[in-house]
């Protein structure tokens, strides 16, 4: 393998998305695992470009990191949850558990990928230059994939009006 | 040129360390961002494979996905605030209430 820059790009954001999302998952206060799962998806957003499909990393920056995680944020704040640490001792045999199983479903999925691609596509097609812009996203999102778009606008529809309804003040 | 397995197996790495984020974690919504990490290593492998077949539908899918992850964040963190509402709490395992 040669070490090109975007290998060393690759590598560099892959590890600091594992990185990230380790850390999300243990940090004991809610505030920094929301700060590090907005790494992640930054790094993400930059594996994204690497796969060329621009207008998806800043959709990606935009929705999740700009919209979705400030509402988690904002959420945690408002409820000024505390750090998760006064039953830390009683669950051990639940975590090594857990931990072995998503341990076991990593290698399930590896194995798949390993037997399964091993090979088969090494190089980007041609036709991923041009297919990530908002344009060609665009004309195929509004053509062939219009009655999807508009049903996930009236499922966005559902979600405001479901969110409005459980937050009520006064909930019978 | 990287070979597509490797933003695979890093999906994969991100999906499980989701799953162990769920079952280990108790705080609601801790378990919610770990679902938003799933989803999102999801996202990972449709633009990946949508970018080594030359295909536009990964993406069309990703569009869906990222719909469905503002939904369910939007209905989910409301019900975290009605729980918390009531109950002061919100870590899972007090929150047995439907546990027969």
């Amino acid at each position: 393998m040669k070490f090109d820059l975007e290998t060393v790009l690759f590598f560099s954001l892959a590890v600091l998305a594992v990185g990230s999302a380790i850390m999300m998952i243990t940090r004991r206060s809610p505030i920094s695992s929301a700060l590090f799962l907005i790494l992640n998806f930054f790094t993400v957003s930059g594996l994204y470009l690497l796969l060329k499909a621009q207008f998806i990393a800043i959709i990606q920056v935009l929705v999740y990191m700009g919209a979705i995680m400030v509402l988690f944020l904002f959420v945690i704040m408002l409820l000024n949850l505390h750090d998760e640490g006064k039953l830390k001792e009683k669950y051990t045999y639940r975590k090594l558990t857990a931990v072995l199983l998503s341990i076991f479903l990593f290698c399930l999925l590896g194995f798949t990928v390993y037997f399964g691609f091993e090979g088969k596509f090494k190089v980007m097609s041609e036709k991923a230059l041009t297919m990530g812009t908002a344009e060609s996203l665009g004309v195929e999102l509004f053509s062939n994939y219009s009655f999807p778009f508009e049903l996930a606008s009236f499922l966005l529809l559902a979600a405001i009006v479901g969110a409005v309804v459980l937050a009520k003040k006064k909930f019978e | 040129m990287i070979d597509i397995n490797y933003y695979l197996i890093t999906s994969a790495l991100l999906f499980s360390i989701g799953v162990a984020g769920v079952l280990i974690r108790r705080n609601a919504i801790i378990i919610f961002m770990c679902i938003e990490l799933m989803l999102n290593a999801i996202n990972l492998t449709f633009v990946a494979f949508s970018s080594y077949l030359g295909n536009i539908n990964g993406q069309i899918f990703v569009f869906i996905v990222m719909t469905v992850a503002a939904a369910e964040a939007a209905v989910g963190l409301a019900i975290v605030i009605a729980l918390f509402r009531n109950k002061e709490y919100v870590n899972i395992d007090e929150i047995n209430i439907l546990k027969w």
